[in-house]
């Protein structure tokens, strides 16, 4: 059988395959590199970045949940500087992506990481909307278009490198947010992030989480990801790194047919490290049976009833 | 350095109501473990973190870990059978620093088993151990054959004296020289433990215990509040220093 070309372009940055880490799952790539290399890779989006470093919320942080897990690590990271010092040069000594993720308080905190990490020579910038605008009394700018914009625009005037803005699924209209970021400059979207959720110990009375809810991830959010893929992928015209859930290539093939460009692992890496090798890997055999010269020709192939 | 194996299991006893032993061939697993270490288990198909133990004996290739009931995982986990194999991933996090000196090492119910392997590795070792009831007690003959001393404690006097492992750390430690107090059980118990380390002046050092989601360091969320940042339990610990707690 010949050789499925895996390499893709999201927005103007090429990959030699189409798996990335999702952001918060997979650190700066030190604990992985211990099992392989990491430049097997399409790219990493690392760990959350805030313009100043961030301690994190109490814990517990985590609960399990019915194939999924809840979090609530509150952002801790060792800021857009500690990073640029201390993390980004080792994860340059790698043949992969690397995706700067940031959250901010103000639409000019974003503007001020943007051009600091476009200087240090980061791949491409993540945007993170799903947290609170200190201005707006703390609503998150992801869950309304107008704020949401204001940052993809702001995040894009100060940016050298491509702009991706990662949407919110707990919103009431994912494409309408989607359009309005494209609109505001928005050279790729990501999607989805994590589902607000909540566990309770019945025995305690408390929620297992010290912040009371958090973002459910893992295979129980995999539909939700496909579904949200799929309408935005017909709404707007710029590529999509899809994730939420990927724990195997026939779920990446899944996001992919959805209107995914790339696709992203994450939870997957906590229960078997391997698990973004074993996604491309999964992804290519799909691509092989299906007789597919270029991974790129399952990008939005699904055939809708 | 952490590797993934299929670990084929060789022993399984049921050593309380809810305490289970489990040996396993683990390989170069086994072979790299240190005192403190833990390996993570997948348990099952339906469950999607593995749970965290801590490593109770090595013996060569050998692994054993002696784990509590609790969950669901657990559950999954006692209910394995001879020959069938686990999913390992280890050994994982900073164990104890094995000093030239004797060192008392003390465990608080599931927190004894740890402190088996670690009196192996140490040169010279005493033991503080103490359960809710005799009903609870596990390992002692186990301790017996490699420590020169193992003083039993219970909550409610049915095996040793009636009382907590901190009178007989106090104890220990009045009688006795140490190098190092290496302390492993629930926070209230290790938290009294490194007090009475620090009157008798001896360095002590604890296993603490969060949480956790990858065991590796990159998800963060086993946080623990040690010299007032979130260290992560699973790679800067699970053994801290028990001065630099946030206790």
């Amino acid at each position: 059988m010949s050789k499925v070309d895996l390499s893709v372009n999201l927005a103007g940055m090429t990959m030699k395959n189409p798996v990335v880490v999702a952001s918060g799952t997979f650190g700066f790539g030190r604990e992985f590199g211990q099992f392989y290399d990491i430049s097997e890779l399409g790219g990493i989006s690392v760990k959350g970045l805030t313009l100043n470093p961030r301690e994190g919320n109490p814990p517990p942080r985590i609960a399990e949940t019915p194939m999924g897990i809840l979090n609530s690590v509150g952002l801790q990271n060792p800021g857009v500087e500690g990073f640029i010092e201390k993390e980004l040069p080792e994860l340059k000594k790698h043949d992969l992506r690397i995706i700067a993720n940031i959250s901010g308080n103000t639409p000019e905190e974003y503007g001020i990481m943007c051009e600091r990490l476009s200087e240090a020579g980061v791949d491409m910038i993540e945007v993170n909307i799903s947290c609170p605008n200190v201005k707006a009394g703390g609503l998150q700018y992801g869950v309304v278009p107008e704020m949401a914009a204001e940052v993809a625009r702001e995040a894009k005037n100060h940016s050298s490198v491509p702009v991706m803005v990662k949407l919110s699924p707990n919103v009431t209209s994912v494409v309408d947010i989607a359009k309005a970021v494209v609109d505001a400059g928005a050279d790729a979207l990501s999607l989805i992030n994590t589902v607000r959720g909540m566990r309770i110990d019945v025995n305690t009375r408390r929620p297992v989480l010290r912040m009371n809810t958090g973002g459910l991830s893992g295979p129980a959010v995999l539909p939700i990801a496909v579904r949200m893929v799929w309408e935005v992928a017909q709404a707007v015209d710029v590529p999509i790194l899809g994730l939420g859930g990927i724990s195997t290539g026939e779920d990446a093939a899944q996001i992919m047919l959805a209107g995914a460009t790339a696709v992203a692992v994450g939870t997957a890496c906590f229960v078997d490290p391997y698990a973004p090798i074993k996604v491309r890997d999964g992804l290519e055999e799909i691509a092989q049976r299906q007789g597919l010269s270029s991974v790129t020709q399952l990008t939005g192939a699904v055939q809708p009833w | 350095m952490p590797m993934t194996r299929n670990c084929p299991i060789t022993d399984l006893q049921v050593l309380t109501a809810d305490v289970v032993s489990i040996t396993m061939e683990a390989g170069d697993l086994a072979e790299q473990t240190k005192a403190g270490q833990f390996v993570n288990i997948k348990c099952g198909e339906g469950l999607l973190l593995r749970r965290p133990i801590s490593v109770c004996d090595v013996n060569g290739t050998q692994l054993t870990v002696v784990f509590q009931v609790k969950g669901e995982g657990t559950q999954w986990l006692s209910q394995c059978q001879v020959g069938e194999e686990l999913d390992v991933l280890g050994p994982l996090g900073h164990g104890y620093e094995i000093p030239d000196g004797k060192v008392l090492v003390v465990g608080g119910g599931i927190g004894v088993p740890p402190m088996l392997y670690t009196a192996k590795c140490c040169r010279e070792a005493d033991a503080c151990v103490g359960f809710r009831s005799e009903k609870n007690a596990i390992l002692l003959e186990e301790l017996g054959a490699v420590c020169g001393k193992v003083i039993v404690t219970s909550d409610d006097g049915t095996i040793g004296a009636r009382g907590f492992v901190d009178a007989l750390v106090r104890k220990a430690l009045a009688e006795d020289s140490y190098a190092a107090v290496f302390a492993c059980g629930p926070k209230p118990m290790l938290k009294s433990v490194s007090l009475a380390a620090k009157e008798g002046n001896t360095p002590c050092f604890v296993s603490m215990e969060e949480r956790m989601g990858c065991g590796l360091g990159a998800c963060l969320v086993c946080a623990c509040s040690v010299g007032g940042h979130y260290k992560h339990v699973c790679k800067d610990g699970p053994v801290f220093n028990a001065e630099e707690v946030d206790w």
